[in-house]
């Protein structure tokens, strides 16, 4: 076997891959498959000024949506902000920059910027304003709109396995965006359930192969109540607001 | 004015009345969700959720939820036999390439040749579209269940949407607690009535002309 390089690693030895300023992409979706002790270290280390890329941005307390609380991040490309009402609060305030896509617009955004390509060709949000200020082309009689492609200074990622060599398993709807988002990172850094030997994981099952995989850091686990876990008077806007 | 258990549980079993053997189909958010407690598992349908699942089974019993599968809304699910995981690019292939047999969704506006509005009421609430317009510009049918009016007691069926679009001529049925409109290329054709509401509270509730179908029933 050849020498591989030492993928995994300590929290200590990635804090310099986090600056103010960075464009960052998570992984998840309502902050399910979102890797909490990621965020949490990048909580702890101050890192504010983020140009930030999710789907969502999950809810004030779980995933993302803790960067969005303690405001550290500057601008959010996302499709959908609904659950989290400390992001609408600080987009109407004008702290908060935000730009939205059509849900699977957004996901094929990254996935082109992973894949090497300039972008895509999709006419979901043809006749809304969605196509507001879009470069638009005909092809085949049909018309498009050219988005570009999305990439990261930095992905963090949550996966159920990884094996020494960054092969990645996940777990169940936790999946999500991270097979896409592990892909688009200049830097990609992923917090994983479990850790294995390279040779256990099983070819055929492998999601994200190693290749794209930076660095592995082994998970705390989540340190959030999931919100079907909390009584809905927890839920409203305005407890939701206090946490 | 918001409707009662009881009411969106009709509206919602009235919905399941569309769906066959066989499809596939995406519940919303609402009283779409609902949708799913009505349908038998002998129609082997299909539930595909946006954040990768193809075969979503029931809510799991109290105490057995699993953090890691949940819906697009964050609770916690449970699959059926030849269920699938796959990540947010296919789940959204997989509406976009037109897979998707059915989706049901909620509504802010619906016009009378079936524009739909429901993601934005701007400066006022800005969520993000989500998946709303991939789902309702993508998906083969699309029925809108919603309240007939909203909480000023104004009609949600329009001649033509205030708010901004979703879609334009995207949706192919309303079902309120009043009625069932289907929207055919020349318009709005009321189909169904909701007992007790009579054909005159529909007129006045309605604010958009429709016709009526010759084949108009009763839901009792």
């Amino acid at each position: 076997m050849h020498d591989i390089p030492a993928k995994v690693v300590s929290y200590e030895q990635i804090t310099d891959h986090f600056q103010n300023g960075m464009t960052l992409m998570c992984g998840g979706f309502g902050g399910v498959g979102a890797p909490p002790t990621l965020v949490n270290l990048i909580l702890d280390l101050g890192i504010t000024d983020i140009k930030l890329i999710s789907n969502d941005v999950g809810f004030p307390w779980i995933g993302p949506g803790k960067l969005i609380t303690e405001k550290r991040v500057k601008s959010l490309i996302a499709s959908h902000i609904g659950s989290n009402p400390e992001a609408g609060k600080q987009m109407h305030d004008g702290e908060l920059d935000v730009e939205f896509y059509p849900q699977g617009t957004l996901a094929e955004k990254i996935r082109a910027g992973g894949m090497g390509l300039g972008g895509i060709l999709v006419d979901v949000g043809l006749g809304t304003r969605v196509e507001k200020e879009k470069q638009q082309v005909t092809l085949e009689n049909r018309p498009y709109m050219i988005e570009p492609a999305l990439t990261a200074d930095v992905a963090i990622v949550f996966a159920k396995e990884a094996d020494r060599y960054g092969n990645l398993t996940f777990d169940k709807s936790a999946r999500n965006t991270n097979p896409l988002v592990a892909t688009a990172g200049d830097i990609t850094i992923v917090e994983v359930e479990r850790i294995v030997e390279t040779g256990e994981l099983d070819p055929e099952c492998i999601v994200t192969p190693g290749v794209f995989v930076d660095y592995i850091v082994p998970s705390k686990g989540v340190d959030w109540k999931w919100v079907w876990e909390l009584k809905r008077e927890d839920v409203s806007p305005n407890a939701l607001r206090k946490k | 004015m918001g409707l009662g258990a009881e009411t969106r549980g009709r509206i919602a079993k009235r919905a399941a009345q569309e769906i066959t053997k066989g499809m596939v189909v995406n519940l919303g958010i609402g009283i779409p969700t609902l949708v799913g407690d009505y349908l038998k598992p002998e129609l082997g349908v299909m539930l595909h959720t946006e954040n990768g699942i193809l075969g979503m089974g029931p809510s799991p019993d109290p105490g057995t939820e699993d953090g890691h599968l949940s819906n697009a809304g964050g609770y916690p699910v449970t699959l059926n036999e030849g269920a699938s995981y796959f990540d947010s690019a296919t789940a959204f292939g997989i509406i976009r390439k037109g897979y998707l047999d059915l989706t049901i969704l909620g509504a802010l506006e619906v016009s009378e040749y079936g524009d739909i509005a429901n993601w934005i009421v701007p400066g006022k609430r800005v969520p993000g579209m989500g998946g709303a317009i991939d789902l309702a510009q993508k998906a083969k049918k699309v029925i809108i269940l919603m309240n007939h009016t909203n909480k000023d007691g104004a009609s949600k069926i329009v001649e033509h949407c205030t708010l901004p679009l979703t879609v334009q001529k995207g949706a192919n049925m309303i079902i309120t607690e009043m009625a069932v409109f289907q929207i055919n290329v020349d318009g709005l054709e009321l189909i169904e009535i909701m007992s007790p509401y009579t054909l005159e509270e529909i007129e006045q509730a309605t604010d958009a002309d429709f016709k009526v179908s010759t084949m108009l029933s009763i839901n009792s």
